[in-house]
């Protein structure tokens, strides 16, 4: 029996929500409100969320700082490879209209990918930035 | 009503000595900002200012409180002169906005200037529905990107300013490549 049931119990309800929540506004950015940015942080407040409840220790299993800091690097690869590869295909630096043989289609593939890179940048970042800060503090 | 609810929030957090409620209270305000930003309708900027100024933005304060203690220091100086500077300062910026086209005139140059060619060609150029992620992510790549960078370095900046602590058990063979926390005491 854990100290504080009733924190433990909201957030396991919560917080798978909060994550899909994260990945739907990620994934549906181009058609609604959200993207890149807003889906990082929502992600992030989930296992932030995650983190107040349960601990920062399970919360290191569950996204392990080990793998964050790779992919907090790899979301900026993203982005700036997305923009190489336009310019591989003959367009200018995030040209996306040289990623596909159709330019609407490139601008799509490229906006996805970019805001999917944003997104893993900021949800690894503010984790780390969490776990740094709450880490000292205990 | 709501930019009167961030005003009583603003001016509390300027009066309350026990920084655990300012925080509580920074938090709020940044709720109704965001509030505020839905009544705009600028979704995209509310769901960030919710998530990050009070949702992370607070815990980060907290745990910072955890670290430097509850109550503010009382203030040694007199508060005259800085409310003499603050005063004037302040009178001299809104003096400033008289010059400024009026709130939400659309014949405002802000909006002459490149909004009406992205709203028109955006959704032919770009076909993403949503105009701000098409400005965000296309029109303004480079910035975007920059941003992407600027929030890496913050990241790096802060891990190596704080460090990351070891876990408690098996962190040896889980994390080999964590870098060593600085066990002496951090530089006062």
């Amino acid at each position: 029996m854990s100290a504080r049931p009733v924190l433990e119990a909201i957030a396991k309800l919560l917080v798978p929500y909060i994550l899909l929540f994260g990945l739907y506004v990620q994934f549906h950015g181009d058609y609604g409100p959200g993207g890149g940015f807003q889906a990082g942080v929502i992600f992030a407040a989930g296992l932030i969320l995650y983190a107040l409840a349960f601990g920062l220790d399970k919360a290191m299993v569950v996204a392990p700082p080990a793998l964050l800091r790779p992919l907090s690097a790899l979301g900026v690869l993203l982005y700036g490879g997305v923009g190489l590869v336009a310019m591989l295909n003959g367009g200018s630096f995030l040209g996306y209209d040289h990623l596909a043989a159709d330019p609407i289609a490139g601008q799509h593939l490229g906006v996805l990918l970019v805001e999917f890179g944003v997104g893993i940048t900021v949800a690894a970042v503010m984790i780390l930035i969490f776990f740094a800060f709450v880490g000292r503090s205990e | 009503m709501l930019l009167t609810l961030l005003a009583i929030a603003a001016v509390a957090v300027v009066r309350l000595r026990d920084l655990f409620a300012v925080v509580m209270l920074a938090g709020i305000y940044s709720l109704i900002t965001a509030a505020i930003f839905v009544v705009l309708d600028a979704a995209d900027v509310a769901f960030t200012e919710a998530a990050v100024g009070a949702g992370i933005a607070t815990v980060l304060m907290l745990a910072t409180l955890a670290l430097t203690g509850r109550w503010e220091a009382k203030p040694r100086h007199r508060p005259l002169l800085p409310l003499i500077v603050v005063t004037i300062t302040g009178a001299a910026l809104i003096w400033g906005t008289t010059d400024m086209p009026h709130f939400a005139d659309p014949a405002a140059p802000i909006h002459q200037h490149v909004a009406p060619r992205y709203i028109e060609e955006g959704p032919k150029e770009v076909g993403v529905p949503n105009m701000v992620t098409a400005i965000l992510a296309s029109y303004r790549g480079y910035d975007t990107l920059g941003e992407v960078i600027v929030i890496f370095t913050a990241g790096v900046g802060v891990l190596s300013l704080l460090g990351l602590r070891r876990r408690r058990s098996s962190a040896a063979d889980a994390s080999p490549s964590t870098p060593p926390t600085t066990s002496e005491e951090p530089p006062r």
